[in-house]
């Protein structure tokens, strides 16, 4: 997920500390992102008194502690990891800690938005990297104030107290509590620049295994996704939405709907018109409201629709196939050129070329997609599961035309993003019922909804051809790749740069190849796309770490002696896509070199088992797989062994990076194994997981052996490393067992049809 | 005609449309909302609660079924304090989304009932979906609490 996708918001990264203090003697510090009003300001007539709840950090007089979670919990962590690095500067014990979600934070300054707690999206991996920038801060000015607040009811030196687990000590043996002190430090001035940060060799916290914050509310059923909002008065909707792309609404009969016990309400809602940019919901669908969900089950079930089948009516997926075959015939868009690769291949004592397809993939999150909005006159109030808050809110604007800042966006935990929840269209949608009808609205949407209706992961096929030299050398390389990218009828995207979704130039083997050209066909599609976790590296690594597989294999070179010689000397590339501005070889090799250690590469296996890997820069991070595994005299496939190393930086949670890993294996193997959104008739064949079959615990490996590479770099976040290198860990694996060269995902039942 | 059944150990009735899955009843009616929908077919497990001890899909278990039957939810598991299941999911930290996690338990408390010291293929049997993977530290929490079982028992 690129940042430009997470709201940058025209930060005014300008951090002084707002503190203050409550009426029961609790600490508030708050970052002061924003610019404090004008001394004198008054306060809108009838607002609130600040909600303690609504500010960054509070110490109690108890000398509790508890830190507002800024971003989105999908699952990967940063509930717990975030408020890890604020409470390691602030300098109090993990245990004295508790996190609580905060709400979408925008103030406006004129017309210009900010952030009032800094940036809140979730995607990209990002949250962890920003923290790093601005959170280590905020904890640190908080120490500092305390410090300072000791040494005025001390009469002392500041530079002779230290601070320890919630306390300031005096060299002399005298203490105080942070909760004791707060009264004194939000009377103090706060620091008008940064403040030194603590030495990583006194970190107690960052870099220790920690559980997830919420994991109590979890087990004991106490913990709310959007699905379990339960809003007074609300009326719950679902709706039935035209299944072809960029379809309508022939005719309709709602009488059967309307009659349905415990339904109140049956409305229009129209879609984007066909080739305009979509800027709200997905689909012109029919909602039915209804006093309970199963009212509206059972409404909706008595709908009588004809569906106009719209412009894409002809669509499927072998037309897809087709149209890419036709494209990669001709030469395509050229968007990088090093050397000359045609030179390069007329040169070559050898031409390996192959050609891979990746399927249209669906997020499929557990919880499915939902919202509550309620449209007021003036202000509207949204609660949902996001990964972009900011991004609700303006979808909810855009659609009543309030402006953003009365509209409040509180987030929900979120059953899992993967990048389905950038989107907003159900936020949009959940708005324009509310609207429409006037009432508090929870629209959910059930699985078939999710499976019908989705940004999909872009389809592609990705010719690859080598240009070697007589010692197997790779002189000459090219990727033409023919896919729908990802920028599905984006305003803010031109023509000329649809392929920056589909291919990052930077990529290895970008750089280590004298000749390399990457190429680019526009696939056309009626079907809605958007960002997958890991968004183009899962299918780019695929195809490259396959390919060097094949190069190796037919060229007799052992394929991690390859990669490690194609990587050469350790020394840092330009990286100009997210997740640079470097590259770097020596960590890339690391971590390979750490699986094929893991998995003992080199060894000698019995027939039919076969040892394979992969590696791959995402985001920030370097990742590789090496997967041992059999494939039987019955051309069954048993996964024997998984390893997988990360360099993500300074490892903040290395419990919650074990998670991410292991997680990001199994979503990387259950795809490629057996997942895939096909087309027929101009809509998505896949309504449910009888036939969108996520992986079991009966088929995922027992075991995932994660190892974290130790460093001092600033950190990235994993929540995407995982997943690029184990398919084709995977497939390389396979190859070795038995022969067989899986270029089509996903895998299935390849194998015993003799692929 | 109501239907009849406890839940949580209290007794409830129920006079609506008996062909509603339980599980509507239960996050609608009953307010109870730890009982997760996931697919609404009976294929994701999201929704598992236990009938009689017995682990179901509450999603596709219309009400009209639980006459006379004990209900338990997540939120009836472990009533004087955590159930060691649940226990087990906190010290192996399984969670990550946790959307699904109710659902797992109620599954790995069931087979532990019917199975107190599950091999890998016992284990297996279990076909509750987890999209973010936490398959791995289920397998080491059902056996950590398999173990812990074992030790109350010895105890008592």
């Amino acid at each position: 997920m690129h940042p430009s996708e997470t709201d940058g918001a025209g930060i005014d990264r300008r951090g002084f500390l707002k503190v203050t203090l409550t009426a029961s003697g609790a600490l508030l510090l708050a970052p002061g992102f924003a610019r404090a009003p004008a001394a004198g300001a008054q306060p809108p007539a009838g607002a609130a008194p600040p909600n303690p709840l609504g500010l960054y950090v509070r110490i109690e007089p108890d000398n509790r502690v508890f830190v507002g979670a800024r971003n989105p919990e999908i699952g990967q962590g940063v509930k717990t990891a975030l408020p890890m690095i604020l409470a390691e500067e602030l300098d109090v014990d993990w245990a004295q800690v508790t996190v609580e979600q905060l709400p979408l934070g925008i103030e406006f300054d004129g017309a210009t938005p900010r952030w009032r707690w800094g940036p809140q999206g979730a995607g990209g991996s990002t949250s962890i990297p920003e923290a790093w920038a601005d959170l280590r801060q905020v904890g640190a000015q908080g120490r500092w104030l305390l410090r300072r607040a000791a040494a005025q009811r001390w009469h002392a030196d500041p530079r002779e107290l230290a601070t320890a687990a919630g306390h300031v000590v005096h060299r002399d043996g005298r203490r105080a509590s942070y909760g004791e002190l707060a009264p004194l430090a939000a009377m103090l001035a706060p620091p008008t620049g940064p403040v030194p940060l603590k030495n990583p060799a006194e970190y107690r916290i960052i870099g220790r295994p920690q559980r997830v914050v919420d994991a109590l509310e979890i087990v004991t059923g106490r913990a709310r996704y959007g699905f379990d909002t339960a809003e007074r008065d609300a009326l719950t909707a679902v709706m039935l939405r035209c299944p072809y792309f960029d379809g309508g609404i022939v005719r309709y009969d709602d009488t059967a709907a309307r009659r349905t016990p415990g339904v109140r309400q049956v409305l229009v809602v129209p879609g984007p018109k066909p080739g305009e940019p979509y800027t709200a919901n997905l689909a012109t669908g029919i909602a039915v409201l209804a006093d309970d969900t199963w009212s509206a089950l059972r409404g909706r079930a008595a709908l009588d629709i004809e569906w106009a089948r719209g412009p894409f009516a002809a669509e499927s997926s072998a037309a897809l196939d087709a149209q890419c075959e036709r494209l990669l015939a001709r030469p395509g868009r050229i968007v990088r050129e090093d050397g000359d690769f045609d030179a390069a291949r007329r040169a070559a004592a050898r031409v390996l070329e192959a050609r891979y397809r990746i399927p249209f993939v669906a997020h499929a999150p557990l919880e499915p997609q939902n919202a509550f909005v309620h449209v007021q006159r003036q202000r509207a109030r949204v609660i949902a599961p996001v990964q972009q808050p900011a991004g609700a809110q303006r979808a909810v604007a855009a659609v009543t035309g309030l402006p953003r800042q009365a509209i409040e966006v509180h987030m929900t935990r979120v059953g899992g993003g993967f990048g389905r929840r950038l989107a907003s269209d159900y936020v949009a949608e959940a708005a324009l019922v509310s609207k429409a009808t006037g009432r508090p609205v929870k629209l959910v949407w059930t699985r078939e909804d999710d499976l019908q209706h989705d940004f999909f992961r872009p389809f592609g096929h990705h010719h690859l051809i080598a240009a070697l030299d007589a010692d197997g050398a790779v002189r000459g390389w090219t990727q033409r790749l023919a896919s729908a990218s990802k920028y599905y009828r984006r305003a803010d995207v031109k023509p000329e740069d649809l392929w920056t979704a589909e291919l990052y130039p930077d990529d290895f083997p970008a750089a280590l190849v004298p000749n390399y050209r990457l190429e680019w066909h526009e696939v056309r599609s009626g079907i809605a796309r958007g960002s997958w976790r890991a968004p183009a590296h899962t299918a780019n690594a695929f195809v490259v770490q396959s390919f060097l597989d094949e190069i190796a294999h037919a060229t007799g070179q052992d394929p991690l002696a390859l990669r490690l010689a194609m990587l050469g000397q350790d020394r840092e590339l330009a990286y100009s896509g997210h997740g640079g501005p470097k590259f770097s070889t020596a960590r890339l090799r690391a971590v390979l070199e750490r699986v094929a250690a893991e998995i003992g590469w080199g060894r000698r296996l019995a027939r039919g088992r076969g040892l394979g890997l992969a590696a791959h820069f995402t985001f920030g991070g370097y990742a590789a797989h090496a997967m041992e595994v059999e494939v039987t005299r019955g051309r069954e496939l048993r996964l024997h062994r998984v390893v997988c190393a990360i360099d993500c930086g300074r490892p903040i949670n290395p419990l919650g990076i074990e998670a991410q890993m292991q997680g990001g294996t199994i979503d990387g193997l259950s795809t490629a194994l057996s997942l895939e959104t096909t087309i027929e008739g101009g809509r998505v064949v896949q309504r449910n997981f009888d036939d969108y079959p996520l992986m079991t615990l009966a088929q995922a490996p027992a075991d995932i052996e994660v190892h974290i590479v130790p460093s001092q770099a600033d950190p990235a976040g994993c929540g995407e490393m995982g997943i690029p290198t184990a398919a084709p860990a995977l497939t390389n694996a396979i190859f070795a067992a038995c022969g067989v060269r899986l270029r089509r995902l996903p895998i299935r039942d390849q194998l015993r049809a003799g692929a | 005609m109501a239907i009849r059944f406890t839940l949580n150990g209290e007794a409830r009735s129920f006079a609506g449309d008996g062909a509603m899955p339980l599980l509507w009843y239960l996050r609608d009616h009953a307010r109870l909302t730890g009982t997760k929908y996931g697919c609404g077919a009976g294929l994701c497990g999201a929704c598992t609660v236990l009938v009689d001890g017995r682990a179901a899909r509450s999603c596709t278990l219309p009400v009209r079924a639980l006459e006379g039957r004990a209900i338990t939810t997540i939120e009836g598991l472990g009533r004087d304090g955590l159930h060691p299941v649940q226990q087990a999911w906190i010290e192996e930290d399984v969670a990550q989304c946790g959307y699904c996690q109710a659902g797992q338990i109620l599954a790995a408390v069931d087979l532990l009932t019917r199975v107190p010291q599950p091999s890998d293929a016992d284990l297996e049997t279990i076909g509750n979906l987890c999209r973010c993977g936490t398959y791995v530290r289920i397998r080491r929490a059902i056996r950590r609490a398999a173990r812990a079982l074992a030790a109350q028992r010895a105890q008592a």
